[in-house]
C-alpha cells in the first residue's frame, strides 16, 4: 500500500482531491438554504416540464385551461434564482477544472500504485479500522472526469430547462448532492465508502424522480426505485461482510492483495462476486431488477440524463471493474455477468422497439446499453466496459437532453394552444427538424454513435466489447469453464450472437425514434407549429459539446487495426495499472491479439449490422402514415406484448408486491392480531374465552383477553422450545 | 475508585445517581402537591425535573471519568450501567421537555406527570445496575407501575385510559411469569445473585436441571413482554397509540432500553452456561419479532402505531445481539440504544410538534407536502426515518447501529449468519414504511383541508429535542468513533461468568 508521503502525486494538486466532492456538497448546502429561504410560495408544479421560452407574454389566459390546471408556476418567479443559477453549475465547473488539473498532474508522473489520502478513522471494526479515505487512480480519474464534465454540462442545460420551476433551488440542491455522493462512490478507498456513495446516489435519485410531486405516479416511481435498489444493496452488504470475514480488510488495495490468495474459481470468491453482482443488477437496472428505471423517467429530463443514463446507473459497471481482482478469479461469476448483460441488452432492445414515449425508448435503450457494458466486464474486457461507459455517457446524455429540448418545445406549443395531449408521445411529434435544426443534427450524431456507425464514439466502444467477447470465447480462462452445464466457449459465442442481434435492434429503434420525431410531416396543429422554435443557447450549447464528444469519443481508445487514425489503445494504457493484472488473469497471462483479418471481419460484421438496421428502419417505417396518439389504433399480438413491456411490472406486482402487502394486511394484521386469535380463542372456544372474559367485559374491545391468550400460547411455545435442545 | 459493596455506606455511594432521582422525585412530588394545578406550575415542575436529570447525569459522568469499579455485590458498577444510565437520563429529559409543550396543549395540568417520569426512570436505572434477581424485580416494578399511570395520564382521552388499563392488566400478568421464573431459578441455584448463579450454572452442577430451565424460560417470557417481542407484543400498539405522545416515545425508547439492559445482563452473566438451552428460543423470538414487527408496520397508516410496530421490529434487531450469545455483543447493544433512542425522540418530537389539541391528524397521509411548509421539521423527520431504516450518512448513527449488530451476529463464536441475513432482509421491508413517510412529506402535494401541515409555532423545548436528536444522530453518522470508543472501552462489556464458560459452544 502506497504511503501518501512517498507517492509521486504527494504534494501536487492531487492532494486537493478532497475538494472534488466537497465543492458539490457546498453547492448542496447553499442551494438547500436558498430553497428553504425562498420557499414562501411552493406549490405543486408541472409534472412533465418547466416552461421557459414563451417570451414576455404572461400566459395568464391559458392558465385555467392548461392541461395541468390550477398550478401557478408560470407566474411564480423563484427567489434567489440568479444566485442558484450561478452556484449550481458553478461548483460543478470548478470541480471539473480541479479534476482536469489533477488529470494533467497524473499524466506527468509514473504511477503504478493508487494515491490514497486518509482523513480520519471512520468505522472501527474489531481490531481493524476503516478509514475515511479517498483513493485516486486511473480508474477513479476517468470516472471523476465523466461525472464532473458531463455533470457540469447537464447542470448548465438545467438552468435553462428548469428556469421557471418554483423548485429551482431545491432541484439544484438535490443535483449537487447527487454529484457529491457519486464522487464519494468513485473516490472511496474502501468498500464501505463506496457503499455510502452507492446508497447516497440512490437516495438522491429517489428524491429527484419524485421531484414533481403533483401526481402519485411520480412519488410511487421514486419509492419503487428505492425499494428495488435496496434489494440489490443487500447483495453488496452481504458481499462486504463476506470479504471482511475472509480477508480481514475492506480497503481496495488490501482486498486486491488478499484476493490473490483465494482459491481460483472457488465457491467463496464466486459467492462474493455473485452477491456484488446482485447489487449491480439493482443499481444498473439489469434483469431481473431493471423495472425501476423506466418508471424513473417521471423525473425531470436532466435528471434522466445525469443519473439514469450517464452516471449513477453505471455505478454497477464501476463496482465490477473496481473489484476486477475478484471477478477475474471466478469464471462462473464472470460468465453470469456476461450472460445477464447480453440477455438484458436484447430484452430491453425489443421493448424499446415498440415504445411511443420518447423518454421510455431512451430508458430501455439505456438498460440495453448497460447490458453491453456488463458483457464487456463479464468477459474480462474491463477497459472495454469502461470505454463504453464513457462513450455512452456522452451520447446518451446527449439523447436525453435532446429529447428534453423536444419535449420542452412540444410543451410550450401545447401551452399556447391549450392542448391536453401527451407532449412526450412521438405520435404527436413529427417534422421537428424544421423547428429545431441544431437539436436535430446533434441527435442524429448521437443516434449514429449508439447504432455503431464509424467513426462515431459508440462504434469503437461497442466493437471493442463484442470483439473481446469473440476473442475470449476462443482462448481465456472462461473458455474452459462450465456454466450451467455448458462450456464457456459455447456460452460466450452465444453472448456474441445475442450482442450482434441487440446491435441490430438498437439501430432500428433509434432510427425509428429519429424518424418519428424529426422527420415526416408534423402532427401538431398549425397553431402549435407556429410556437415551436429552437431552445435557447443555454440548452443547445451543452448539446453541441456533447455532440462533439459523441463524434470524437472513439479516439480515446482506437483499435490497433485503425492505427492510421491516430495513437491506438489510449484507454488501455491508461487503465493498465488498475485492471491490467485482472485482465491478464482472465486471458491466461497473454495479451490477446486477434489476427488483423479476424478483427477486420468482426468490424465489418458490426458495421454491416448497424447499416442494415438503419436501412431496415428507414425502408419499413413510414412517418408520414403515423397518426397522433389520440387517433392511434390499439396494438395487437406480439406488438401489444412489447408495448406492455412483456407485462413484467404486472407479474412482479402480482407475484411479490401484492402478496407482501396482503400478508401484512390480511395475515399479520387482520389475521394474526385480530382474526385468527379472535376466532380461535374467543369465538371458537367460548369456554376458554369465558375464563378470561371478565377482563374483556371491562374494557370495551375485549381484546385484552385475546392478548393475554396470545401471551399464554407464546409462553407454551417458548417453554417447549427448551426441550428441543 | 473502587466500591466495597458489602458496606452499606459504599453501596449507597455507588447508587448516588439513582438516589438523586428518587429524592428529587419525592421533593418535586411534594412541590406539585402544594398548590393548585396550573400550566405555569406544570412547566416549573417539569423544568426542575429536567434539572434533577442533569444533576444525576453529572454524577454518572463523574463515575465514568474516575473509572469506578466494585467488587461483587447486588449492583454492578461498570460502564455498561453508566452508558445505559446516560441514555435513560437523556430520554427522560427529552420526554419531560416534549411533555412541557404537549401537556400545555392537551390540558394535562397535573405536574405529577413529570414527577412520575422521574420515578419510572429511577426504576430503570436500578434495572441497569441490578446484579441480583430481587433488584431486577424491584427495578421492573418501580418502572412499570409509574409507566402504567403515565399511560393513562390524559384522563379525558378514552384511548389513553383504555391503553393504561390494558397495559396494567397484561403487565401484571406477565410480571407473574417473571416472578415465578425468578423463584424457580432461586430454587434451582440457591441464590439470587447473578454472579453466583453464573458460577454455579457454569460449574455444571445443575446444568439443564428442569427447574432451572423452566425458570429461565419463564423469565424469558417476562422480559419478552417488557421489551415487546412477538408474540408478546400485542399490547404495544394499543398502548403506544393511546398514551400521550411523549410517553409513547418514553416507552418506545427508555422502557425498552432499560428492560433490555437487565435482560442482557441476566442472560449473559447468569445464564451464559446454559446458552445451548435458551439459544433456540431466543433465535426464534428474534426472527419472528423482526418479521412480524416489520410486516405489520407496513400496513399501519397511523404514525404512532407505525412507530410502535417499528419499535417491535427494533426489539427483534436488538435480540439478535443476545442470540449471538456473547458478552462482547453488549457494545453493539449500547451503540444501538443510543442511535435508536435519538431517532425515536426525533420522530416523536416531530409528531408532538405537528400535533393539535386532541391529536386529530395522526395519519401518515396528513403529512402530505409537509416539506413546503415546515422544511426543517420534515428534514428532521426524514433523518430519523432513515436512521431507523439504517441508512448511511443521512440516517446518521442508524447505519452503524445495524452494522455493529450484524457484526456481533457474524463474529460470534458460532456465527448467526441466517439471523443476520434475516435482519438485512427485514430492514429492506422496513424501507416500505419508513420511506413512505419521507415520500409523503417531500413528494405529495399539500392538502388544503384536514392537514397537520399548517405552519404554527413549535414550543422551544420541543424544538430543542428534535434539533439535538437530529444533530447528534448526524454527527455520529460521520464520526461514530466518539461513541464506539466508549461502548467498546473497558467495563462496557458484560462480565462473562468464568473463562471456561465462553468455550461452551452455542448451537
Amino acid at each position: 500500500m502506497a504511503l501518501s508521503s512517498s507517492h509521486p502525486l504527494a504534494g501536487t494538486i492531487a492532494a486537493w482531491m478532497w475538494l472534488l466532492p466537497v465543492l458539490p456538497l457546498l453547492g448542496f448546502f447553499i442551494n438547500g438554504a436558498l430553497s428553504i429561504l425562498g420557499s414562501s410560495h411552493v406549490g405543486p408544479s408541472d409534472p412533465d416540464m418547466g416552461h421557459d421560452d414563451h417570451d414576455a407574454s404572461p400566459a395568464a389566459s391559458d392558465q385555467a385551461s392548461h392541461s395541468h390546471g390550477g398550478d401557478s408556476h408560470a407566474q411564480a418567479v423563484p427567489r434567489f434564482r440568479a444566485l442558484t443559477a450561478i452556484i449550481g453549475p458553478g461548483v460543478l465547473i470548478l470541480s471539473f477544472l480541479l479534476a482536469a488539473s489533477i488529470f494533467l498532474a497524473m499524466r506527468g508522473v509514473d504511477m503504478s500504485a493508487p494515491f490514497i489520502q486518509r482523513y480520519w478513522s471512520w468505522m472501527p471494526v474489531g481490531d481493524l479500522r476503516i478509514d475515511m479515505a479517498f483513493q485516486l487512480d486511473q480508474l477513479s480519474m476517468v470516472m471523476v472526469l465523466i461525472i464532473t464534465g458531463v455533470g457540469a454540462l447537464i447542470h448548465i442545460f438545467s438552468v435553462g430547462y428548469m428556469s421557471d420551476d418554483p423548485g429551482f433551488a431545491r432541484f439544484f440542491a438535490y443535483l449537487n448532492l447527487f454529484v457529491f455522493f457519486m464522487l464519494m462512490l468513485v473516490l472511496g478507498a474502501n468498500y464501505p465508502i463506496l457503499f455510502v456513495g452507492w446508497e447516497g446516489v440512490g437516495l438522491c435519485s429517489y428524491l429527484l424522480i419524485g421531484f414533481w410531486f403533483t401526481d402519485n405516479a411520480n412519488a410511487s416511481a421514486g419509492l419503487k426505485a428505492f425499494i428495488v435498489n435496496r434489494i440489490g444493496d443487500v447483495g453488496v452488504l452481504i458481499a462486504m461482510f463476506m470479504i471482511f470475514a475472509n480477508l480481514g480488510t475492506l480497503d481496495f488495495t488490501g482486498v486486491a492483495a488478499g484476493a490473490a490468495g483465494l482459491p481460483f474459481g472457488g465457491a467463496l470468491v464466486t459467492t462474493i462476486c455473485l452477491f456484488l453482482f446482485l447489487g449491480c443488477t439493482g443499481k444498473s437496472a439489469q434483469l431481473p431488477l431493471y423495472v425501476w428505471l423506466p418508471d424513473a423517467m417521471a423525473g425531470p429530463t436532466p435528471v434522466s440524463a445525469l443519473i439514469h443514463a450517464a452516471t449513477m446507473v453505471t455505478a454497477g459497471v464501476y463496482l465490477i471493474v473496481r473489484s476486477s481482482f475478484l471477478f477475474a478469479m471466478s469464471p462462473i461469476a464472470s460468465i453470469t455477468v456476461a450472460v445477464v448483460g447480453a440477455v438484458t441488452a436484447l430484452f430491453a432492445a425489443t421493448i424499446a422497439m415498440k415504445q411511443w414515449d420518447i423518454k421510455k425508448v431512451l430508458a430501455y435503450s439505456t438498460i440495453s446499453q448497460l447490458g453491453y457494458m456488463f458483457v464487456g466486464v463479464g468477459v474480462g474486457a474491463y477497459t472495454a466496459g469502461i470505454f463504453h461507459l464513457a462513450t455512452h455517457a456522452f451520447f446518451k446524455a446527449l439523447l436525453f437532453l435532446g429529447a428534453g429540448s423536444v419535449i420542452h418545445v412540444m410543451h410550450a406549443a401545447y401551452h399556447h394552444s391549450g392542448s391536453h395531449d401527451d407532449a412526450q408521445d412521438m405520435r404527436n411529434m413529427g417534422g421537428m427538424r424544421k423547428a429545431m435544426p441544431i437539436t436535430w443534427i446533434v441527435m442524429w450524431i448521437a443516434t449514429l454513435a449508439i447504432s455503431g456507425i464509424p467513426p462515431f464514439a459508440g462504434f469503437f466502444s461497442k466493437d471493442s466489447i463484442l470483439g473481446s467477447v469473440y476473442e475470449h470465447a476462443g482462448d481465456s480462462v472462461l473458455t474452459n469453464a462450465t456454466w450451467l452445464g455448458m462450456s464457456g466457449h459455447t456460452v460466450l459465442l452465444a453472448v456474441y450472437v445475442i450482442g450482434l442481434a441487440g446491435a441490430f435492434l438498437t439501430a432500428i429503434y433509434m432510427t425509428r425514434l429519429m424518424l418519428y420525431t424529426f422527420h415526416g410531416p408534423s402532427r401538431a396543429t398549425a397553431d402549435e407549429q407556429r410556437h415551436m422554435h429552437e431552445a435557447p443557447w443555454l440548452m443547445t450549447g451543452p448539446l453541441v459539446v456533447l455532440g462533439a464528444l459523441s463524434l470524437a469519443g472513439g479516439w480515446l481508445n482506437l483499435p490497433s487495426i485503425m492505427s492510421f487514425l491516430g495513437p491506438v489503445g489510449g484507454l488501455d494504457h491508461w487503465l493498465e495499472p488498475v485492471v491490467g493484472a485482472a485482465t491478464r488473469t482472465v486471458t491466461n497471462g497473454v495479451a490477446l491479439e486477434a489476427s488483423h483479418s479476424t478483427e477486420a471481419a468482426l468490424i465489418g460484421a458490426a458495421i454491416v449490422i448497424a447499416v442494415l438496421g438503419i436501412a431496415v428502419a428507414v425502408l419499413a417505417l413510414k412517418p408520414a402514415s403515423l397518426v397522433p396518439k389520440a387517433q392511434s389504433p390499439a396494438e395487437h399480438g406480439f406488438e401489444k406484448v412489447l408495448a406492455n413491456k412483456y407485462y413484467v411490472d404486472e407479474a412482479y406486482d402480482d407475484a411479490i408486491v401484492r402478496p407482501v402487502y396482503g400478508l401484512s394486511k390480511n395475515v399479520f394484521w387482520r389475521g394474526l392480531d385480530a382474526g385468527i386469535i379472535d376466532n380461535l380463542f374467543v369465538n371458537g372456544s367460548a369456554a376458554l374465552a369465558r375464563g378470561l372474559g371478565w377482563i374483556g367485559a371491562r374494557i370495551q374491545t375485549g381484546s385484552t383477553g385475546v392478548y393475554a391468550w396470545a401471551i399464554v400460547v407464546g409462553a407454551i411455545v417458548v417453554l417447549s422450545a427448551f426441550s428441543f435442545r | 475508585m473502587a466500591f466495597d459493596l458489602s458496606q452499606s455506606m459504599q453501596l449507597i455511594a455507588a447508587l448516588t445517581p439513582d438516589i438523586i432521582m428518587m429524592v428529587g422525585g419525592m421533593v418535586l412530588m411534594l412541590v406539585s402537591a402544594w398548590g393548585t394545578e396550573s400550566v405555569e406550575r406544570q412547566r416549573r415542575v417539569g423544568t426542575a425535573a429536567i434539572g434533577v436529570c442533569i444533576v444525576s447525569a453529572v454524577f454518572v459522568v463523574y463515575f465514568m471519568a474516575v473509572h469506578a469499579t466494585a467488587g461483587s455485590g447486588v449492583i454492578a458498577v461498570d460502564n455498561f450501567r453508566w452508558i445505559v444510565d446516560l441514555v435513560l437520563l437523556a430520554a427522560t429529559a427529552g420526554t419531560i421537555a416534549l411533555g412541557l409543550d404537549y401537556n400545555t396543549r392537551e390540558g394535562i395540568l397535573p405536574a405529577e406527570s413529570h414527577v412520575l417520569v422521574i420515578f419510572a426512570t429511577s426504576g430503570m436505572m436500578i434495572l441497569a445496575a441490578a446484579r441480583d434477581l430481587t433488584i431486577v424485580f424491584l427495578g421492573i416494578e418501580l418502572m412499570s407501575i409509574a409507566v402504567y399511570i403515565l399511560t393513562g395520564m390524559n384522563r379525558r382521552s378514552e384511548k389513553s385510559a383504555e391503553g393504561a388499563i390494558k397495559y396494567f392488566l397484561l403487565g401484571a400478568f406477565s410480571t407473574g411469569f417473571l416472578l415465578y421464573g425468578i423463584a424457580l431459578v432461586y430454587g434451582a441455584t440457591g441464590t439470587t445473585s447473578l454472579t453466583l448463579i453464573g458460577e454455579r450454572v457454569a460449574a455444571h452442577q445443575i446444568m439443564s436441571a428442569p427447574m432451572l430451565l423452566t425458570g429461565i424460560g419463564l423469565m424469558l417470557i417476562g422480559f419478552g413482554f417488557k421489551v415487546a417481542l412477538a408474540p408478546f407484543h400485542m399490547w404495544a400498539p394499543d398502548v403506544y397509540e393511546g398514551a400521550p405522545t411523549p410517553i409513547t416515545a418514553y416507552m418506545a425508547a427508555a422502557v425498552k432500553a432499560a428492560a433490555f439492559a437487565a435482560f442482557l445482563r441476566v442472560f449473559l452473566e447468569a445464564f451464559a452456561g446454559e446458552i445451548p438451552s435458551w439459544h433456540v428460543a431466543v433465535w426464534w423470538l428474534a426472527a419472528i419479532t423482526m418479521v412480524v414487527g416489520n410486516l405489520i408496520a407496513l400496513a399501519s397508516k397511523d404514525i404512532k402505531r407505525l412507530l410502535a410496530y417499528s419499535s417491535i421490529a427494533h426489539a427483534g434487531y436488538i435480540l439478535v445481539v443476545l442470540a449471538s450469545g456473547q458478552a462482547l455483543g453488549s457494545s453493539a447493544f449500547l451503540f444501538y440504544i443510543v442511535a435508536y433512542t435519538l431517532a425515536t425522540f426525533g420522530a416523536f418530537g416531530v409528531v408532538v410538534a405537528l400535533g393539535q389539541s386532541g391529536e386529530p391528524y395522526l395519519n401518515v397521509d396528513d403529512y402530505a407536502g409537509l416539506w413546503t411548509v415546515r422544511p426543517w421539521l420534515s428534514v428532521s423527520m426524514a433523518v430519523c426515518m432513515l436512521s431507523l431504516l439504517g441508512f448511511p450518512i443521512f440516517g446518521g448513527a442508524g447505519f452503524f447501529a445495524k452494522w455493529y449488530v450484524i457484526q456481533s451476529a457474524l463474529y460470534a463464536p458460532e456465527p448467526q449468519t441466517r439471523l443476520a441475513v434475516l435482519l438485512v432482509l427485514t430492514s429492506v421491508i422496513s424501507a416500505g414504511y419508513y420511506m413512505y413517510v419521507v415520500l409523503v412529506m417531500f413528494m405529495k402535494p399539500r392538502r388544503e383541508v384536514n392537514t397537520v401541515s399548517d405552519p404554527r409555532s413549535v414550543g422551544a423545548a420541543t424544538r430543542w429535542v428534535i434539533g439535538l436528536s437530529t444533530v447528534i444522530l448526524l454527527f455520529l453518522g460521520v464520526y461514530p468513533n466518539a461513541l464506539v470508543s466508549l461502548t467498546q472501552g473497558k467495563g462496557s462489556y458484560l462480565r462473562a461468568p468464568t473463562p471456561q464458560v465462553s468455550q461452551v459452544v452455542p448451537r
